[in-house]
């Protein structure tokens, strides 16, 4: 026991574990607790059917009642064991529960109605997933058509914002000309207006261009942001003149440097922020709810958002569908995280 | 994908050929920059304009010269009140409930997000195993929308929800947590400060990782014990990745709107409305729509917004000269 201790508590430094590091790893320990704790029980209650979901206290793991045929019933009976009296032990459809009285019959003994209390049986239960959560989001909703909306937008908004950033990166950073420095900080000026305090002339001059309403009315307004060209202009600063002025005297254009040399060369920088400019068009919010009010229109963040919001609605199609709002963001994290974490520090966030 | 990206390219490169020939190198930088400059006018520039024009003027009309010229009306509107300190006797009581709210909310979760960030990056500066695995522990929840985030903690403090079978099994009693004011408030900057915690943590072990060994050996040559060491080299030399990061949190902190709204809608009551709903429920959800509004809101939040980030920029370019 004792060197099972000094094992464990073995360092690849000097010495014991001080008790700062017990400290340590004990927040630690708490932290996976309540950062995955919660992702992971969405997760396995998704797969809980309705019934289930109700229950309290809540299991851990999804479960179904097992069923069973018995000879003279024509629909199968749900199986419990009786834990108390005579039969104790033996396992035992239930035909119906009057009260607090339950009738119940043995498989060996189709014939032979037992009345018992309700205490002195339980069910038998086996973990069941319940799958058909996911697939009632295909038949009974039009999830596909908002995952739709969703990747249009995701896949539109960062393609444009990659080419128009990129552009104007390369402007900023590879010629000398007239009036650079302010539009430069012009550029730094709008990082000081967010979206969100210019959300009515937004909403005006979205309108007057038709695009409410239509997924390109939250496509377009975003393509241009300043992080983008920061991040990008910075990177193409790296870039050396002299492989320019080469390609200059093989009389390559301008825009073929530009893309076939300057853009090739800055892959790195918009990995980065084609990363970043997924998630922030996966997630975003509050333009598309005021941008988008049909229903068929909705992105997926949308959906969600309304369908927690009818009463209709349940939990079990709910979850499911949180999960599958996840579950990409999910993907390209555990592909692209030493990116993101990179690309997210260097351009602080949004 | 390949083929069509470079079909695309092919047809740019003729208007943009004529353009050089045309224009000569120097102003051809013009043409690579027309894109974005025509992008942010619209959609950056103008706003700015009109979101001035709009709060000067009035009427429920979204065209501007269906609008009646008010002067400072609507910012009147927005500040009378007979006491200030008390809400119900404004005019737009929702406006500065929503404004105290944000004050408590902001206070709150930007004092609680930037410690548990520290504490955490100072934790994962340690030598500990696995330290990528905890850093992306810690950063995942930064990645996830906000209805996802919102949806997750619902689920868990619902009436049948995990936290009261935990507290049942300690023989607790179950609590309705998101009907009451208070505890939907203080579930609100839980939920913030899971959700964006990540992102600072990783600024700041950024910041400790940049603070050089060999001040840590000196200290440990003169007896130094650990937390003199941290309170006379780690603070004093992270400060500034500390402004930093106490300034981002602040502008963030500022424009909560999509988690909290889709945590609790704004409720109960209005105990959980903050400054961007009010200018989304008074421009947009509720009739009639009063644009005038919900724009003169926006600047003032504006006006706080900016004096933020010149803040910021000016640490920024302190800390990246010295």
């Amino acid at each position: 026991m004792g060197k099972i201790f000094t094992f464990l508590t073995r360092t690849r430094g000097i010495g014991r574990l001080h008790w700062t590091d017990w400290a340590s790893y004990a927040y630690l320990l708490f932290g996976i607790v309540i950062m995955f704790g919660p992702v992971l029980w969405l997760v396995l209650s998704s797969f809980k059917s309705e019934a289930e979901l109700q229950r309290f206290p809540p299991t851990f793991l999804p479960y179904a009642q097992e069923m069973i045929s018995i000879e003279g019933y024509d629909k199968p009976l749900p199986l419990f064991e009786i834990t108390n009296g005579e039969f104790a032990g033996k396992q035992a459809g239930q035909v119906r529960r009057i009260g607090l009285v339950s009738q119940l019959v043995r498989p060996e003994a189709p014939k032979d109605l037992i009345k018992m209390p309700l205490a002195d049986r339980k069910p038998v239960e086996r973990i069941d997933f319940a799958f058909e959560n996911y697939g009632d989001l295909f038949k009974r909703f039009d999830f596909l058509r908002y995952l739709w909306n969703s990747v249009f937008i995701t896949t539109m908004a960062t393609l444009i914002m990659l080419l128009v950033n990129s552009m104007a990166a390369f402007a900023l950073s590879k010629y000398h000309f007239r009036g650079r420095s302010t539009v430069l900080a012009m550029i730094v000026g709008t990082l000081m207006v967010p979206q969100t305090v210019v959300l009515v002339p937004l909403f005006l001059i979205t309108r007057e261009l038709g695009m409410l309403n239509s997924l390109w009315g939250v496509i377009i307004p975003g393509a241009a942001t300043p992080t983008g060209v920061f991040l990008l202009r910075q990177y193409m600063l790296t870039i050396p003149d002299e492989i320019l002025d080469a390609a200059r005297m093989d009389k390559a254009s301008e825009w073929k440097i530009f893309w076939r040399i300057v853009l090739p060369l800055s892959a790195p920088a918009i990995a980065v922020l084609a990363i970043l400019a997924i998630m922030w068009r996966w997630n975003d919010f509050l333009w598309p709810l005021i941008v988008l009010s049909q229903n068929d229109k909705f992105t997926l963040q949308l959906a969600l958002n309304s369908f927690q919001g009818q009463l209709t609605t349940q939990w079990s199609n709910l979850l499911a569908m949180t999960v599958l709002v996840l579950v990409p963001i999910a993907i390209v994290f555990a592909f692209l995280q030493k990116y993101i974490a990179t690309g997210i520090a260097s351009t602080g966030g949004k | 994908m390949t083929a069509v990206l470079n079909a695309i390219m092919n047809i740019i490169e003729i208007p943009m050929r004529f353009a050089q020939r045309r224009l000569g190198l120097r102003r051809i930088a013009w043409v690579f920059l027309l894109p974005n400059l025509i992008l942010f006018g619209i959609f950056a520039f103008l706003p700015v304009i009109l979101n001035v024009i709009y709060a000067l003027t009035g009427t429920d009309q979204v065209m501007l010269n269906d609008r009646t010229f008010v002067g400072f009306d609507n910012f009147i509107t927005l500040a009378t009140c007979t006491n200030h300190l008390d809400p119900n006797t404004c005019t737009q009581d929702l406006f500065w409930r929503a404004i105290y709210n944000s004050l408590w909310f902001v206070t709150l979760q930007v004092g609680f997000m930037v410690g548990l960030s520290l504490v955490t990056a100072i934790v994962l500066n340690g030598k500990i195993r696995a330290r990528g695995f905890f850093r992306s522990v810690f950063f995942f929840p930064v990645l996830l929308s906000p209805v996802v985030v919102a949806l997750i903690w619902k689920w868990i403090l619902q009436r049948e929800g995990l936290l009261n079978a935990g507290m049942d099994a300690f023989g607790l009693t179950p609590y309705n947590w998101l009907l009451d004011r208070n505890w939907a408030f203080i579930w609100s900057i839980f939920l913030s400060v899971w959700a964006h915690m990540g992102f600072y943590t990783l600024i700041l072990l950024a910041g400790l990782q940049a603070i050089p060994r060999d001040v840590y050996d000196a200290a440990l040559m003169d007896a130094a014990t650990p937390f003199r060491t941290f309170r006379r080299i780690t603070l004093p030399l992270l400060m500034p990745t500390m402004i930093v990061v106490l300034l981002l949190a602040l502008i963030k902190g500022v424009q909560t709107f999509d988690e909290v709204y889709a945590f609790t809608g704004g409720g109960p009551g209005s105990a959980t409305t903050f400054i961007i709903q009010y200018i989304y429920e008074t421009g947009f959800a509720g009739t009639p729509r009063l644009f005038g509004l919900a724009a003169a809101a926006s600047i003032l939040l504006a006006i706080v917004l900016i004096g933020l980030t010149l803040i910021q920029l000016s640490v920024t370019r302190n800390k990246a000269d010295g």
